[in-house]
C-alpha cells in the first residue's frame, strides 16, 4: 500500500512544525482572497523551506513555482509578502492561472 | 506568523478543536482564536460563521483587512463493521483525506490481512468509544447491518453532533431502526439527520461502488456545514 501517503505528511501545518523541529527554516504561503475560479479556496497552504522543498498547494499547480521563488526571499529577509496572481498571459513567459481565476497569496517567515 | 502560533494551533487541532488564526493583513500579525473567545465587535459575526462552516475569508472591519484561517481538526470517519464496503471505503477515504479508522467486535472480519495499513480496532463499539469520543470533526458510517454493533455507534453519533451519520440497511431494516431509537428517547428531528439508506443515489452496485457513493456523501455533509438547507 506504498501508493497511498499517510494523511499527515500531506498536511502543510503539521509539516510546517515537523520542518521547523529539524531545525529548517519555513515559510508559510496561503491563500487569502480568490475570484473566478482559483483552483484552491481561501486558507490552502504551501509550505516551504530554505532549500526551495514544498508541501501543500496554492493552486493547482500553475503558480507553484513563482511562490516558492518569492519565499526564498522572505526566508532571507524576514518580510512576509503579498502575491497577486491573474491570467496567464500568453504573450509573456509569465505564471499565471490558466483557469482564468485571480488569487492573493500572502508569503510569511516562520519565527 | 510565530512559531508559537503554529505550535499552539497544531495541539488544539491534534485535540479534535478548530481555531480561527486571526491576522491584519497589512501588517501580518496575528493571533489565536479559540471557539467562543471574545473578539473586536465588528469581528464577532464573520468569527462565528467561520467556525460553523470552516471556511476561511478575508473580511474588512473597523477599517482593516482581516483574514481569518480556519484551521480545523483532521476530518476524521469512523466505520464500524469491517465489511466488505469498508475494505474499499477504508483506503479511499484515507486518501480524501480523511483519518480513518474502521471498527467491529468481530474478530474474523476485522483482521489486518482484510485491513492492511489502516486503524482497525476488533472491538465493540461501547468499549472502543470510551477512550475514543466522537465529535462534530468526525463522521460515523454504521455498516454491520447488525443492530447489536451499530445501535450504540449510532445513538452515540447523533448525541455528539458527528457532522455525518450514515447507516446501511433496507427502508425496511431503517423504519425499525428509528422505531428502537424513538423508544430509547430520541428525538424525530435528530434522527431525521441520519443517511439512510448510506450514501449517494448512483444505482452503486458492487461493494466499492457502494464506498464510492458513501465518500461522496460524507465529503457532501463535510463541505455543507454552517450552509442552509435551501442552498445544498
Amino acid at each position: 500500500m506504498t501508493l497511498i501517503q499517510s494523511s499527515e505528511t500531506l498536511d502543510p501545518l503539521g509539516i510546517a512544525e515537523s520542518w521547523i523541529d529539524e531545525g529548517r527554516s519555513v515559510a508559510l504561503a496561503t491563500v487569502v482572497e480568490t475570484w473566478g475560479s482559483a483552483p484552491r479556496p481561501a486558507g490552502s497552504h504551501l509550505v516551504i523551506d530554505a532549500d526551495g522543498s514544498f508541501q501543500g498547494s496554492v493552486s493547482g499547480g500553475c503558480v507553484e513555482g513563482a511562490v516558492v521563488a518569492e519565499a526564498a526571499d522572505v526566508i532571507v529577509d524576514g518580510k512576509a509578502r503579498m502575491l497577486e496572481f491573474g491570467v496567464a498571459d500568453e504573450t509573456a513567459w509569465r505564471v499565471g492561472l490558466s483557469c482564468g481565476g485571480r488569487i492573493r497569496v500572502f508569503v510569511e517567515k516562520l519565527n | 506568523m510565530e512559531i508559537a502560533a503554529l505550535r499552539a494551533i497544531n495541539r488544539e487541532r491534534e485535540a479534535r478543536r478548530a481555531v480561527i488564526y486571526l491576522s491584519d493583513v497589512a501588517t501580518g500579525s496575528g493571533r489565536v482564536i479559540r471557539e467562543g473567545d471574545v473578539v473586536e465587535a465588528e469581528l464577532t459575526g464573520p468569527v462565528r460563521s467561520a467556525f460553523a462552516n470552516g471556511k476561511s475569508t478575508l473580511v474588512e472591519a473597523a477599517g482593516r483587512e482581516w483574514f481569518l484561517s480556519v484551521c480545523a481538526p483532521e476530518p476524521r470517519l469512523v466505520i464500524v463493521g469491517a465489511v466488505h464496503i469498508s475494505q474499499a471505503l477504508a483506503p479511499m477515504a484515507h486518501i480524501a483525506g480523511f483519518d480513518v479508522v474502521v471498527v467491529d467486535p468481530r474478530t474474523a472480519f476485522a483482521t489486518p490481512e482484510r485491513f492492511p495499513d489502516l486503524r482497525l480496532h476488533a472491538e465493540w463499539p461501547e468499549d472502543w468509544l470510551r477512550q475514543q469520543p466522537l465529535d462534530p470533526y468526525t463522521a460515523l458510517a454504521a455498516v454491520t447491518h447488525d443492530p447489536k454493533i451499530d445501535d450504540f455507534a449510532l445513538t452515540e453519533a447523533l448525541r455528539t453532533g458527528c457532522f455525518y451519520v450514515g447507516a446501511l440497511g433496507s427502508r425496511r431494516t431503517h423504519a425499525k431502526r428509528l422505531e428502537r431509537f424513538g423508544e430509547a428517547g430520541l428525538s424525530a428531528d435528530r434522527l431525521a439527520t441520519i443517511r439512510a439508506p448510506i450514501g449517494l443515489p448512483i444505482r452503486a452496485a458492487s461493494p466499492a461502488e457502494i464506498a464510492v457513493s458513501i465518500l461522496a456523501e460524507v465529503i457532501g455533509a463535510l463541505r455543507s456545514r454552517g450552509i442552509e438547507e435551501t442552498e445544498v
